[in-house]
């Protein structure tokens, strides 16, 4: 196992170069200007300065081994000095990844952003969970009840209608009409009482609801029909016939076999977990990384978008790993070595 | 009546000159601002973007803004220099600033005009990419002259010697803060760019880039009762949308910035009762430019290029057929579909400050179909197949092009129908505004390539002075290949009058005579066809109605005498 694993690992590298070559190049082919969206009171003389100050001037090779450099070398030395308080070679010299906009680093700009992503979609997703694996379970354990079948629409109803409109059905009740939650999240309230616990909470009420209710629909349609194909296996019809009560029927020989699939979506979408969930995170204005993302793209900041899209790339390629490594764990059929 | 009245109005006068009196500094807690644009590095020199400016102006301010009127005031300056007081030399050449000795940085040191020619140094260095490098041309030198005395030499006799310092475009640095940020180090200095020390009312006590600023009463304030709130929180992100509800229904916050909403949303919102819609205007124009040059893309490489001349619009060149374009057109009814009161109709490409605003181009307010088919049908140009003009085998087929934008695609929608009830064809097309107002040379749908017959976007000058504006419509700024598409010119217009009137606005002073040229290049432009200007667009915010003192300005930020902004019952 750990040998298949470091050997996924080896393989992840050259996968991830050739993720980084085709992010860079599409989006530097990509048009898009970072003055755009500069007034047109600018004339075009001073906006050519401006890109030029940018390092826009230099041909695509040079830009992307600059960028490389600075990504995969200059910020992890960055990220130890910081950790350790240590300083290796000239750390001043050395450049980081810059945001066009911002004209900061762009790594300091996702760990800013990082955290408010992690409270709110993770919490969502662990809310999701909880939700969708009993039901899913309960449904196809009461297949056609009527507790199946309000299931299947409200899952139905929390995969099809965008986030987009919960959200803002969502603020027009409890904002507009009742005034019990705040539409727009406070990122910079601090949790230091119970009080301030309270109002992080409400806060975070109404995005958490809106993300849990769409992943919740996703996850528990997957385990429904996981646990209906493991009830029709002769292993549980053997069980029964063993005399075996039904709980332990359904938790100790179902459960386990049927949640080999589940775990895998469920590790599978964990990447977005840190991705953020770019249109919820923009109607509640959570400045987490969807919206850096969402903000960059829409201001041409191409070093942000560049970053935060191999970030992603990367988190996929190894929960994917993650995936496979759990499989082997659940079930001990299979072996990699 | 009437006597028993008076005693009470007077004793209500007395009652609010004392609460007036009573304000003091930081009394009215914190003020809540929403900015669904938010605000992405705190030195407007590096950004150039209109949130960048307004959440910098709280902090660092200029020696001269322009109040709501677009009137000058003194600001870190002790007074206006003008002619009269010899503040402005006699032949134009240099501008002599006093600066107020009651001025220190948040940090206690003094403010000095050092630190105002250092700003000028900071901005001037071609290696720092600064926005604002255009309002310094013709500037020779900046030179302290004693401590609180700054002169400003130009190379050039200047009529209008305000441009730098005035407007929260270009406020001043402090020197110390700066020193090493000079130049291509700029962009790296990250810290400094977050929280630049200031002389406004507020200072930056948390700056997270995208999101939101927090700001805290700078307790070194000249004004020693103001500012009256104690602090102040700028969120951004978000759409306009729910940034007016937020302010308009909800009521979470006081302030919201540039609500471009379909205007029965916004007074829809307003029934709410909890804050109200504000409009300036400036001198923001959504106009059709007109491409005077011929877009076919037959033409290859010379598509949409002047050949001195030698490229002439099919049709448009004509300003009969625009003039007939233009009298076609219903403003008003782009106004209401688009606009409600956050737009007027005009007919001028320079609708602002008032002297400047011309009337002689006040046929094209009311729509007139008749008027227009019959200039058509003088030309020449005759309904032919499905009722479209044309004449020796050239149709009146348009291609119309604009940046992605709802109220933009419903204008063009209007203007499609309105044009083919006078037999002219016309194709729309929308692109991306980070394309469209990009300027990647290599891209075709850059509105500076104009590969189409009309285009149609807003635009405007900085401050009150047009002279760099209206000189944008001369022959050399006409964009092409020898230029990598740079210039103001997107018309290709091209008129020797024009140039001479643009070289003699150049060298005149005195206020009447510079607006009886503005306004005479103005009718040329509209007269020659090289635009049809639709609508003056105003600013729109939102204010709840607790919040007092604010003076909507389309002229400077609209944060500008944020320091008189308190808390109203």
């Amino acid at each position: 196992m750990l040998r298949y694993a470091i050997r996924r690992l080896l393989f992840a590298i050259p996968t991830l170069l050739a993720i980084s070559f085709v992010v860079f190049a599409l989006l530097d082919l990509a048009p898009g200007d970072p003055t755009a969206q500069l007034p047109l009171t600018i004339p075009p003389e001073t906006r050519a300065l401006i890109r030029e100050s940018l390092g826009l001037g230099q041909p695509f090779p040079v830009r992307y081994v600059r960028w490389l450099e600075q990504f995969l070398a200059n910020e992890p030395l960055n990220l130890v000095e910081v950790l350790l308080g240590i300083e290796i070679g000239d750390s001043e010299g050395r450049l980081r990844v810059s945001s066009w906009a911002t004209r900061s680093p762009v790594v300091d700009l996702i760990a800013q952003r990082l955290p408010q992503t992690l409270t709110v979609v993770g919490v969502s997703y662990l809310v999701a969970i909880l939700i969708a694996v009993p039901v899913g379970v309960f449904s196809a354990y009461r297949q056609y009840s009527v507790f199946d079948q309000v299931g299947t629409l409200i899952t139905m109803i929390g995969f099809s209608v965008p986030t987009f409109f919960t959200g803002t059905v969502l603020i027009v009740i409890f904002s507009g009409v009742l005034g019990w939650l705040p539409s727009i999240y406070d990122t910079t309230h601090r949790v230091t009482d119970l009080a301030s616990l309270g109002y992080q909470l409400k806060q975070m009420a109404m995005p958490v609801m809106v993300l849990a209710l769409f992943s919740a629909a996703q996850i528990s349609r997957f385990t429904r029909s996981a646990v209906l194909d493991t009830l029709h296996q002769e292993y549980v019809r053997t069980a029964r016939a063993k005399g075996l009560a039904e709980p332990v029927v359904m938790l100790v020989h179902v459960l386990r076999n049927s949640m080999i699939p589940v775990v895998t979506v469920i590790a599978l979408g964990l990447p977005t977990t840190f991705a953020g969930a770019i249109i919820t995170e923009q109607i509640f204005r959570i400045n987490g990384v969807g919206a850096l993302l969402i903000g960059a793209i829409e201001g041409a900041d191409i070093p942000t978008v560049q970053t935060v899209t191999f970030i992603f790339a990367s988190l996929i390629v190894f929960f994917n790993l993650v995936a496979d490594l759990l499989y082997g764990i659940l079930d001990p059929r299979i072996r990699y070595d | 009546m009437i006597r028993l009245r008076t005693p009470i109005l007077t004793a209500l006068a007395v009652v609010t000159l004392a609460v007036a009196a009573a304000a003091e500094r930081g009394t009215d807690g914190e003020l809540r601002m929403l900015y669904w644009q938010a605000p992405s590095i705190l030195n407007p020199y590096l950004s150039g973007g209109t949130k960048d400016i307004h959440a910098a102006s709280l902090v660092i301010e200029p020696l001269a803004r322009y109040d709501e009127h677009g009137d000058m005031v003194a600001w870190l300056a002790a007074e206006i220099p003008t002619l009269d007081n010899g503040g402005v030399a006699s032949d134009l050449k240099s501008i002599t600033w006093k600066l107020r000795d009651d001025v220190v940085w948040a940090d206690g040191t003094p403010f000095t005009a050092e630190d105002v020619a250092f700003t000028a140094a900071y901005c001037m260095d071609p290696s720092g990419g600064c926005a604002s490098l255009a309002s310094f041309q013709g500037v020779g030198s900046v030179e302290a002259v004693d401590d609180h005395t700054v002169r400003i030499n130009f190379d050039v006799p200047m009529p209008f010697p305000y441009a730098p310092f005035v407007g929260s475009i270009l406020p001043i640095l402090q020197q110390r803060q700066f020193e090493d940020c000079m130049g291509a180090r700029a962009p790296e200095c990250t810290e400094e760019n977050f929280a630049p020390i200031g002389t406004g009312p507020f200072m930056v006590d948390d700056f997270r880039p995208n999101d939101v600023v927090r700001y805290v009463v700078n307790e070194r304030f000249r004004d020693p009762d103001k500012p009256a709130f104690s602090s102040v929180l700028l969120k951004g992100g978000g759409d306009a949308v729910s940034a007016a509800r937020a302010v308009l229904v909800t009521g979470e916050f006081d302030y919201g910035w540039n609500l471009q909403v379909e205007p029965e949303i916004l007074q829809e919102m307003e029934q709410a009762g909890k804050g109200e819609v504000v409009t300036a205007f400036g001198t923001l124009v959504e106009r059709l430019v007109i491409n005077k040059t011929n877009p076919d893309p037959k033409l290859g490489d010379t598509r949409s290029t002047f050949q001195d001349g030698g490229n002439p619009h099919p049709f448009l060149a004509d300003p009969a057929v625009v003039r007939a374009l233009s009298l076609a057109i219903d403003r008003d009814i782009l106004v209401e579909a688009g606009y409600g009161p956050a737009g007027q109709v005009t007919c001028n490409v320079l609708p602002a400050p008032a002297v400047y605003a011309s009337t002689a181009n006040d046929w094209c307010l009311t729509q007139d179909v008749e008027y227009a088919n019959r200039i058509l049908d003088e030309a020449g140009w005759e309904r032919g197949r499905r009722g479209i003009r044309a004449k020796d085998g050239v149709r009146l087929s348009i291609l119309y092009q604009t940046s992605t934008n709802s109220v933009r695609q419903g204008t063009q929608a209007l203007i499609k129908q309105m044009w083919g009830e006078i037999g002219v064809e016309t194709e729309l097309r929308n692109i991306n505004a980070s394309v469209f107002f990009g300027s990647d040379p290599a891209s075709p749908d850059t509105y500076q390539k104009f590969y189409a017959d009309i285009q149609m976007y807003t635009n405007n000058f900085d401050g009150t002075d047009p002279q760099a504006y209206m000189t944008g419509w001369i022959c050399d700024k006409i964009p092409g290949p020898a230029n990598q598409w740079n210039g103001s010119n997107i018309s290709r217009y091209c008129n020797p009058r024009y140039d001479e009137l643009a070289a003699e606005f150049a060298e005149t002073g005195g206020i009447e005579q510079r607006a009886a040229l503005a306004k005479r290049m103005n009718d040329l432009l509209v007269s020659d066809g090289a635009m049809i200007p639709l609508i003056h667009r105003g600013e729109v915010a939102a204010r709840a109605l607790t919040l007092g003192g604010m003076r909507h300005n389309a002229w400077d930020s609209t944060l500008w005498n944020v320091h008189e902004w308190h808390r109203i019952e």
